[in-house]
Formats: structure tokens, sequence, C-alpha cells
């Protein structure tokens, strides 16, 4: 567990360098009210005597709660995020290993529905010692989006180039605290696949389905902004690296994993072109947490003695 | 280098913990007193053929197979007959044994007891069922640790044919050392072992699948093979977990799988024997030695002198471990058989037996085990299985007593090899969950083909 929390490290230090004070604030009260939540409901509702916050697993969710949300976030919004986040997408499911969608995503997935308008305001990156008062910006994918809904390409035209999306380092650049910097979250991805963490099944076909799938749009009508952007932009790498991957919603079988991968590529790019909001990773990912144990039971591993049909 | 063959699907890499490789094989004192279980193998008991009082000879048969499956016991000592009890087993439960008071060590005059070396071109008037006839009577096993008896392996079922013989020298299985000593110091009785195994089966083609952890091994037997057993191969192979299981020896050496139960090797071709049963065939064969003696480790890190010893059957373990320097201070785990596949000991009075290739002692914190946490459906166990089973699917249906569930999964695939478990991050105890599924549904499957066959 605490590997996950040591790639997270990248990006999170990266924030800390784009949005100062502010990331450090919503990180902070993310993970503190995700650690409380979860020893105070197993505690005092379920009145379990294990110490379940010693396994990291709350930890992570408040991390990745905190590096799903926009820098500017007032605590008590962050704080409704956690409690949803752990008390209805985790204990009430019986804790650690028994729930079916991703805790940080339900939590942001809620806020994202009942605060539309915090949640999509974007500060800029470089204001480093603002917090709610920073100056906010129009992300990538919210230019995309505007670009498809007039159907005028020159739209695209403000897109930060591909390669400051890698790194993050644009003026003007915008999102949320993890989303920033695609390289940060790439060593991440590199540190998880050395330490075998996980396998390279998951993030690869969501990020290899993205761009296949995005590319043929931007082929066919270049309204669609091109594939490289796509893929940089957003919380598509976030959320393939590091919140797909989560062990207890994704699937069980490599076989599984790629079906699994693929499908979430396929809805993400259908969001995010044709759905109401700019973004559809994180709906993508509940929508298919919802699918694994469906792809549990159809999708088994190749028995010993089968292999050769 | 040539790239290793090794199975395909799953496998771990455990820990080697060889401590005892370079240690030359000591012989083990006569007990005072030796205890015979009559269960020693896959199948019916042996039926006792001695009474309390009897006087008995090193290698006379003092109990005879009591079915199709099943096999002789012999006495390993000479002395009385002192009764006919039950007495725990590495099972943990009570079971039907001979026990002999030992009186000095005379042997049965038709045993051979020279170190001449009988080679099978000697003897060009051996026939395969004069082969299979004594292995039977010898009442040999497999050595490794399963137990079924040798001959019927050697007679496959109607529809299959035999191919090639596949001898097991992989030792895989953590500490052990048993068979690699075995390996270094009695070649020449193992090949003239295998050709005796490869006329009994009728097959030209012989394979002997060593780890290439075993480098010496495998030198030895490649200079022996290329000097005068030319239809014997030997196949290095690359160190992995749990390659001396039957299946995954056959999927490494010869690359075929061998299908899903009640299917064996030989549906592939394949007959699997361990060096250590290559070893008493030979014994069995050219020295008329029927088989109460075997190859055994005694080991562990806490262990003053651990070491390889040449045992007659029917030894208690707690001798072996006295004549290592005794029980460790502390906390001790005593396994028949290494840390991965032992099964852990209630008592050290209990015996050595045909398929005891060690005993291994685990001291300090690795004789426990760790808090079991909630699954995180990591999916480790499953990537690791080399069965392609799923073994958290399994354990926790076994768990929940949902026995129609498991057996539909193909519980009975499940070779126990324990590198679900080992892998674990929450240390679950995925194996022992698993364990009470397979025999539960053994059980049923049993008893649902004896009903229907009325």
């Amino acid at each position: 567990m605490y590997g996950v929390i040591i790639a997270l490290l990248p990006a999170l230090l990266v924030s800390f360098l784009y949005f100062g004070i502010g990331s450090a604030i919503v990180c902070a009260s993310s993970v503190i009210a995700c650690v409380f939540f979860e020893w105070a409901i197993s505690k005092y509702i379920l009145k379990r005597d294990g110490h379940s916050i010693t396994d990291g697993s709350a930890v992570i969710t408040g991390l990745l709660l905190g590096m799903n949300l926009p820098s500017n976030l007032p605590v008590w919004i962050i704080v409704i995020g956690a409690l949803v986040a752990i008390g209805i997408g985790k204990m009430t499911f019986g804790g650690l290993g028994n729930n079916p969608f991703n805790p940080a995503l339900v939590g942001r997935c809620f806020l994202l529905i009942s605060f539309p308008a915090q949640m999509t305001s974007w500060p800029l990156i470089g204001q480093l010692g603002k917090y709610t008062d920073a100056t906010t910006g129009a992300t990538p994918l919210s230019i995309m989006k505007t670009a498809i809904k007039s159907g005028d390409s020159s739209v695209l035209d403000k897109l930060p180039q591909s390669l400051h999306l890698l790194l993050g380092n644009v003026d003007g650049g915008a999102g949320t605290i993890g989303e920033v910097c695609a390289l940060a979250l790439l060593v991440g991805l590199v540190y998880m696949l050395v330490r075998k963490i996980i396998t390279w099944h998951i993030p690869v076909s969501i990020i290899a389905t993205v761009f296949v799938f995005s590319g043929l749009m931007h082929l066919a009508n270049p309204v669609y902004a091109d594939p490289l952007t796509e893929i940089l932009s957003g919380g598509l790498m976030l959320g393939a690296i590091f919140m797909a991957t989560d062990y207890v919603t994704s699937p069980m079988t490599h076989k599984g994993q790629i079906i699994y991968g693929v499908a979430i590529g396929f809805l993400t790019v259908v969001i995010r072109n044709w759905g109401a909001y700019p973004e559809g990773m994180s709906f993508a990912i509940l929508i298919m947490n919802a699918f694994t144990p469906l792809i549990n039971t159809y999708i088994k591993p190749i028995r010993y003695g089968e292999e050769k049909k | 280098m040539m790239k290793l063959r090794t199975f395909k699907i799953g496998g771990i890499h455990p820990e080697e913990n060889k401590l005892t490789s370079d240690m030359p094989t000591k012989m083990a004192e006569l007990p005072k007193q030796a205890i015979f279980p009559l269960s020693q193998h896959i199948g019916a008991p042996a039926k006792p053929v001695v009474n309390k009082g009897d006087k008995v000879k090193v290698g006379q048969m003092i109990a005879e197979a009591g079915g199709f499956v099943s096999a002789p016991v012999f006495s390993s000592v000479s002395g009385t007959v002192f009764k006919i009890d039950t007495s725990f087993d590495a099972t943990g439960y009570r079971k039907p044994v001979i026990i002999i008071n030992v009186e000095g060590d005379e042997w049965e005059d038709t045993i051979d007891r020279t170190d001449k070396l009988e080679k099978l071109s000697d003897h060009a008037e051996l026939t395969s069922e004069q082969i299979v006839s004594r292995i039977k009577a010898a009442g040999i096993t497999g050595m490794g640790g399963a137990g079924f008896p040798t001959f019927i392996k050697l007679s496959p079922p109607p529809g299959t044919t035999a191919q090639f013989v596949i001898i097991n020298g992989v030792e895989c299985e953590p500490y052990i050392t048993s068979d690699y000593r075995l390996m270094m110091e009695h070649p020449d009785e193992i090949l003239v072992g295998i050709d005796l195994l490869m006329k009994a089966a009728k097959v030209n083609l012989g394979f002997i699948g060593i780890e290439e952890n075993k480098p010496e091994a495998i030198r030895l037997f490649e200079q022996k093979c290329k000097d005068g057993y030319a239809k014997i191969e030997v196949v290095p192979l690359k160190q992995k977990y749990p390659q001396g299981g039957e299946k995954q020896l056959v999927d490494a050496v010869v690359n075929r799988q061998v299908p899903a139960p009640p299917a064996i090797p030989v549906n592939v071709g394949a007959i699997v024997q361990n060096v250590g049963t290559a070893f008493a065939v030979y014994e069995a064969v050219m020295k008329h030695k029927p088989l109460f003696e075997r190859y055994t480790t005694v080991t562990g890190k806490r262990l003053a002198n651990p070491g390889n010893f040449l045992v007659r059957m029917g030894t208690p373990m707690s001798q072996l471990i006295e004549a290592c320097g005794g029980m460790p201070d502390g906390d001790n785990k005593v396994l028949a058989g290494g840390p991965m596949m032992g099964k852990a000991l209630t008592t050290t009075d209990v015996p050595i037996c045909k398929g005891t290739n060690s005993v291994t002692i685990l001291s300090g914190k690795d004789a426990r085990r760790t808090e079991p946490q909630p699954c995180i459906r990591c999916a480790k166990c499953v990537s690791v299985c080399p069965m392609g089973l799923e073994p958290f699917l399994l354990a926790t249906a076994s768990a929940m007593h949902k026995w129609e569930k498991v057996e539909q999964e193909d519980i009975i695939s499940c070779i126990e090899c324990g590198s679900c478990q080992f892998t674990c991050p929450s240390h679950r105890p995925l194996l022992d969950n698993i364990r009470l599924g397979k025999s539960t549904v053994m059980g049923i499957i049993k008893t649902r083909n004896a009903a229907n066959k009325k």
C-alpha cells in the first residue's frame, strides 16, 4: 500500500510547485479527513477493534481525492467529499477489500454533481501564495469542449502544446491538483511497474484506447483535438495510472483487465466528446467498476492444460 | 546462453535456504523401536502378515498390499514385533501401525549388500514384466512425497501409451537437499534405475529435469549420459517453484500440458518418477532390496547440525532431530517435508516413511503466521497459481462451504503447492481453506460416482 503513496509523491511535489499553498491545504485536509472518518466509522459505527487506518488505504483515498480537486476548493467541501468517499464509498460495504467502487472517485463525483460551480473553476498555475482567492482559467478539456460545441476547430489553437501538457510547465495552464503534469504521473507509473505493484495491462490499455479512438475522431473531423493532446490532458493519466488500477475495484485476470481498460478508454472519449461534462475519466472508471464482478465471473484465467486448443 | 526451459503458468521464487547441499549423507543410527504405518502410500492400507511376538529380519515383508492400488511394507530392522496398534502419522491422525523392538541388525539373505554396480546390459534377460513385478513386490512408491505406487504408473491405462520417462531431479522445495545428495553420491545407480524404468515402460527416451541452482548435478549427469546412456537427456531448467510438481515438470521438459483430472501425465505420453524412486528401483531390481531405507534431509536455520541422512524407515523423527543437536530453544514448527508443502506435526514421534524427503524445523518468527488482513483482490494469487486457478475465490467459497461453486471452479486441479499463500500480501490462509474445499469436493465426487454406479 505504501508503494502507491511513494508513487504519488512526484505528482504531489510538482503540484506544490505549481499551486503552492492551495494544493497543500487541499491535499492535507483531504488526507486528514479521510483517515479521521475511517477511524471514527470503524470504531464507533462498525465497532471494530482493529486498526484499519494503519494499512494506508485511507491515506491513499485521501491523497487521490485531494489530487482530483481544484486547489482553491474550501475545506468544508473537501470534508464532505471525504465523508462520502470513506463513509459511503467504502465503509458501508464493510471497509477495505469490499467496496465495489473506487472510494476517491465516489467522493469526487459526488462533489462534482453537488458543487458544479466550485468543482469546475480551475485556478491557473503559478499562484503559489493564493488559496480560495486564486484566479481561475480554462482547462485544455474545456477548450476542447468549446471547440466541439461551436464546431469551430480554430478554438483548438488556444490549446497548450503537448510538450507543455507533459511537463505542466505552461503559462495559463489550469486543472486539478494531480493532473497538471503527466510526466510526474508517468514517473509514478514506472515506479509501480518496477516494484510490481501493478501490471501494465490497465494503464496501457486505457491510454492506447483513448489515443486510437480520439485519433480516429480527429482524422474524421478536426474539431476534435489531436490524440496526443487528448491523452496528455485532463485526468486521463491520473485515472489510468492510479484510479483504474485500484486492486479492489479492478478485474483479477490480465485478460479481464484489458477489457476493463479498453472500455474505460472508450467511455472516456465518448463522455469527453458527446457528454455534458468536459472530462469523462471519473465516470468511465466508476461505470466499469460496476462491471468488474461481471468481468470476473466470465473472464477466467487460462487453466493449466487448456492452453493449446 | 540457451534459454532454459520452465513451466508456462504462474510460479514463485521463494528463498532457497538449502543449508545442507554440501553435506555428505550420514548413516542414521538404528532406532530402539521402529514404527511402520500401514498406509504410507496413496491407496488401500497394507495388511499385516506378522503377529505380536514374531521375529523379523531386515527386509522381511511385514504387511502385504491391501488392494490393487496399494503397496507392501517391509521391516527396516531386525527384532521382535512388539505390537500392532495405532499411532500418529504426519497427517495428524491415528493410523494403524506395526511396532518392532530392534534387536541386532540381521538382514534377509536374499539382499545383495555389495557396492558392485549391476548394469542393465549385464542382465539382458530381464523382461519388462519382470521389472514391473519386482518393483511391485519391493513396495516401491513415489519417493518425492505423494507416494503413488510406482508399478501402477508403469502400466498405463488402456487407450494411453507411454512415450518417455521423465525423472524429477528438480527439488524445487526450499531447504530440502536429499535428492541432490543422492544424485551426487549415486549417479550410476540412478542411471541404471532410469534404464530399468524405461525398459519397464517400454520406451526408448528418458529425460532428467534438474534446476539451474544445481550446476554440479547437471554437469555430472550430462557427462555420465554422454558416456553410456545415449537415450537419456539431461534437461537443465530455470529455477522456479513448483517445478517439481508432476504436471509442471512435464510442461517444462517436453512442453506438453496434462489435461484436467482425471487425466494423468501418461495421457500426454509421460511417466514421471523421482530420482529417489529411480534409485529405489535399481536397488529393488538389481540388489533384491525392498524399499525400507531412504535419503532424508533434517534441516532448520537454528538447528545446530543439520544434515542429510540415510535413514531406516520407521525411525522416529525425534531421534533424527537429536542427532542434529536437538530441538532449538524457543518456538519451533516441525514439518514433515519442506516449508512450502510440508505438513506441520503435532508430535515428533512420527516415523520416517517412504515419502518423507525431509524434516524441516522453522524457528522463531518463521514458525509463526502473520495476522491475516482483508483480501484486497490484488490478484497476485491468480497470477502465481501454476494451475491457472483463482485461489482467492476457491478459498473464500470453501470457507463459506459453497462446495458446488468450488467444484465448478476446478478446485480438484489444485496441486496444493502453496504459491498463493506464499505470495498473498494480506497473509490470508488461502491454501488451508482450499485444502478443506478440495478434500470435501473429492469426497462428494467419490460418493456421487459410487451412487451412480449402482
